[in-house]
């Protein structure tokens, strides 16, 4: 008969609208009144109805290698900035938002630190490259996406002071990154220290330096 | 390179006696004025009835440009001819568009960006950039506004990188030439006539009209172009009697972008293009340098791939099929429907790669990271559990409609011969009866070890090409589930440590992938430096649309909005 299709389609219309109402009652008191902060879907087979989102009074829970723009990680103890402005991360930029200046000491020799860190996040195009790239781990990318500004420029040309965040931070963002980043700098340090050992070398293990091991 | 041992070369000579001047091993180098006499006879004795892409190569001493023939009716296997054009101040040689259709944008884009001419050319006009625009900007000599260096990493970023906004490099002062003699105070923009369309002559005359043609502009805005595309039609009432795509709105130079850049650095950018399926156009780009570099790639990174490149093929698909319900007028309920289950498959990208379109996830030799834990659970769910259940939803929304029906069962068809004829590609091809599917003619990554079906139809229609999109999701989901079960353990990238300098030798490259649209191809050029000499893009939906027209005339202006839905066409690619 002409009109079956149509019939069968909207029978699939109604079952969405229905759904919908019935996953709005489930999540009583309120989807809408801020009632959930944070929604992880992580069981997308049996979700049904709806799962639009009410940003910002609802966020999504982030997966841990969301992207955005990148941060300059400094260790929360001593302050120190695990970057020794090397310049790999400007040199794989692919939009080449990153700009460095390395500091040097009073005769001009250079340090292994940088004087100014820029990120153009006009042109940031979130690749992530910097991060995956950067020997030090000074470099990772921030899950803060909230970073509209009045204006272009010069809000949004971050420098060091809004690029640092310290390493709590980072370990709580990404915490399973952290995790195998420290237990392979402890490895390390171990191996470090049992060749110093064996070499007869007497020196105390350093456990407290993070200042960023290549 | 791809062999050209299977054609007797000495054969060819007898056959059209001067036409090969030298044979190379990254092709044959053809005599300019034996190209079309060559062309007909590969076409109609040899059986390369397909163009599957045309370039051209800006080299110091001359112009080449390349061909890259294959057999669809008959599989036949890569020919590569090229044409050398000595002559820098004035490159010219003879079109192909009479021998393939297919030819026909390609050659445009060519005289775009390269400034070569191609005598007989039925429209050769500008493609991407607008009439009046100066210069040809893939020839090596031509520089950008906001020009620094000619390859990345640029010097001004470090160790001294004080920064500068790029405006603040004023684009007029040294960066811009103009012309001796031009001021662009007094400059107007040629106006376009469209007189081809239109049915006129130079001064104006047409011949034999019985109603007034009358020019109607589609788009640029206009929700049913899927972006920023503008059709030009020309109407007789309500029938189309002529159409003229005009794109580029979205045109950035991603060629131009991709010389300057690192081979890595070009990763993120390939994401751009078909921004739907940024995966799939990773995969193309990183396969195209390993084949240049030799690299082989670990077993489970190949299994990664694969999963993510048909999850790809899933997410386009849904939107192609949801998006012409849109252009049909059912609004955005099929749409929706689509996008939200392709949410599902975008959360599994965010978890592996950390963004849901942009995904940036293959390297050369393997992929950026492991699969996170809880991954391969939740795609396993997703693939055995709701996409079959969604894809019951959709079979019920949407294949048994009957207004669906009536507006698209012989809409715009294509037999097969027009489709191989104008290098249709992937589901536009398969719906004309062609069943060429590259993951089986010409099997890449591990694509060779799955089971899966070419889907086609023998319609041509529209109808076929909604058909043949969704009976593609059944066989990707056939895939996946292969994949996901034999996914193995182990390293995903090749031993060593991970190189952001990759060297990739000297030579040339075409390497082509079946991406959700279809033959998504990446032509390198390396001559040993750090960044590509030339890099192109063999973009499906761009040479898809060389058959817009024909499929159009004939039709209501309604039914050429629902003949470009069919095409799926992606503003990101079809401009780059």
């Amino acid at each position: 008969m002409f009109g079956i299709g149509v019939l069968k389609g909207l029978g699939v219309t109604l079952k969405e609208f229905v759904t919908t109402y019935i996953d709005d009652i489930r999540r009583i008191p309120s989807r809408y009144a801020g009632g959930r902060p944070e929604i992880d879907q992580s069981r997308p087979a049996e979700q049904r109805g709806l799962f639009t989102i009410q940003y910002p009074e609802e966020r999504r829970k982030l997966p841990e290698r969301f992207r955005y723009i990148p941060m300059l990680v400094y260790d929360a103890e001593t302050g120190e900035n695990r970057c020794t402005a090397c310049g790999i991360c400007a040199k794989v930029c692919p939009p080449q938002c990153i700009w460095i200046v390395r500091a040097k000491d009073e005769k001009g020799k250079p340090l292994t630190k940088p004087a100014e860190f820029y990120i153009d996040t006009t042109i940031c195009m979130n690749c992530g490259l910097c991060a995956e790239f950067c020997p030090f781990d000074a470099i990772k990318m921030n899950h803060d996406f909230e970073i509209a500004a009045y204006q272009r420029m010069p809000d949004l040309l971050f420098d060091l002071s809004k690029l640092r965040v310290p390493t709590t931070y980072y370990a709580r963002i990404r915490p399973t990154e952290w995790a195998e980043e420290e237990a392979a700098r402890k490895a390390r340090e171990a191996e470090k220290t049992a060749r110093e050992a064996e070499k007869g070398v007497a020196r105390p293990a350093t456990g407290t330096n993070t200042g960023g091991t290549p | 390179m791809d062999s050209t041992a299977s054609l007797n070369t000495l054969a060819l000579h007898d056959a059209i006696p001067g036409a090969v001047v030298e044979v190379t091993p990254a092709g044959l180098v053809v005599a300019p004025e034996k190209l079309l006499e060559l062309a007909t006879y590969l076409r109609d004795q040899q059986g390369y009835d397909y163009l599957s892409m045309l370039t051209s190569v800006d080299y110091p001493d001359y112009f080449e440009v390349v061909y890259y023939l294959y057999g669809v009716s008959q599989p036949r296997d890569a020919l590569v001819l090229k044409v050398r054009l000595p002559d820098k101040a004035n490159p010219q040689l003879p079109s192909v568009v009479s021998v393939w259709p297919g030819a026909d944008f390609q050659e445009r884009e060519v005289y775009d960006m390269m400034g070569i001419r191609f005598v007989g050319h039925p429209n050769l006009r500008r493609i991407l950039l607008w009439e009046g625009f100066q210069g040809h900007p893939l020839r090596k000599d031509f520089k950008e506004p906001y020009y620094e260096e000619d390859a990345k990493p640029f010097k001004s970023r470090h160790p001294d990188g004080h920064h500068v906004w790029a405006e603040d490099r004023v684009p007029w002062k040294d960066n811009v030439s103009y012309p001796i003699g031009w001021d662009p105070d007094l400059w107007t923009q040629p106006e376009v006539q469209y007189r081809r369309i239109m049915g006129v002559d130079d001064d104006g005359n047409g011949r034999g009209l019985r109603t007034e043609r009358v020019l109607v502009n589609f788009g640029p805005q206009h929700p049913s172009t899927h972006g920023v595309f503008r059709m030009v039609l020309a109407v007789e009432g309500e029938n189309v009697v002529g159409l003229e795509p005009e794109i580029g709105y979205l045109h950035r130079c991603h060629e131009k972008i991709g010389e300057r850049n690192t081979y890595l650095m070009n990763i993120p950018f390939t994401d751009r293009l078909d921004y739907i399926s940024s995966m799939s156009n990773n995969l193309g780009y990183v396969l195209a340098v390993e084949k240049l570099m030799g690299l082989q790639v670990p077993e489970r990174a190949e299994y990664i791939r694969v999963i993510m490149a048909e999850l790809t093929r899933i997410v386009s698909h849904l939107i192609a099929v949801g998006f012409l319900f849109n252009d049909l007028g059912a609004y955005f309920t099929p749409s929706l429907y689509g996008l939200r289950e392709r949410e599902l498959i975008l959360d599994l990208f965010e978890m592996a790669s950390g963004s849901r379109m942009m995904c940036n996830y293959m390297r050369f030799g393997g992929v950026a990271y492991d699969l996170p834990e809880g991954w391969v659970e939740r795609a396993r769910d997703l693939v055995w559990n709701r996409l079959p259940r969604v894809m019951e939803d959709f079979e019920k929304l949407l294949a048994g409609n009957e207004i669906f029906l009536a507006r698209t069962r012989g809409v715009g068809v294509l037999t097969a011969q027009e489709a191989i004829a104008y290098s249709m590609a992937g589901p536009m091809l398969r719906a004309s009866g062609v069943p060429y599917d590259i993951r089986r003619a010409q099997p890449y990554s591990i694509y060779d070890r799955f089971d899966f079906d070419v889907c086609t139809r023998p319609e041509g229609d529209v109808w076929a090409r909604f058909r043949v999109r969704m009976d593609e999701i059944y066989q990707s989901i056939r895939i996946l589930k292969q994949a996901l079960d034999g996914l193995p353990e182990g390293p995903i990238l090749p031993p060593g440590k991970k190189q952001h300098q990759v060297r990739v030798p000297a030579g040339e490259v075409y390497s082509r992938i079946e991406g959700p649209k279809g033959e998504l191809g990446f032509y390198i050029v390396s001559d040993g430096k750090p960044n590509p000499y030339r890099y192109h893009v063999r973009a499906p939906t761009f040479i898809n649309l060389t058959s817009l027209e024909k499929m159009c005339i004939g039709h209501k202006v309604a039914d050429s909005v629902v003949i470009l839905g069919a095409v799926d066409i992606v503003l990101g690619e079809v401009d780059r």
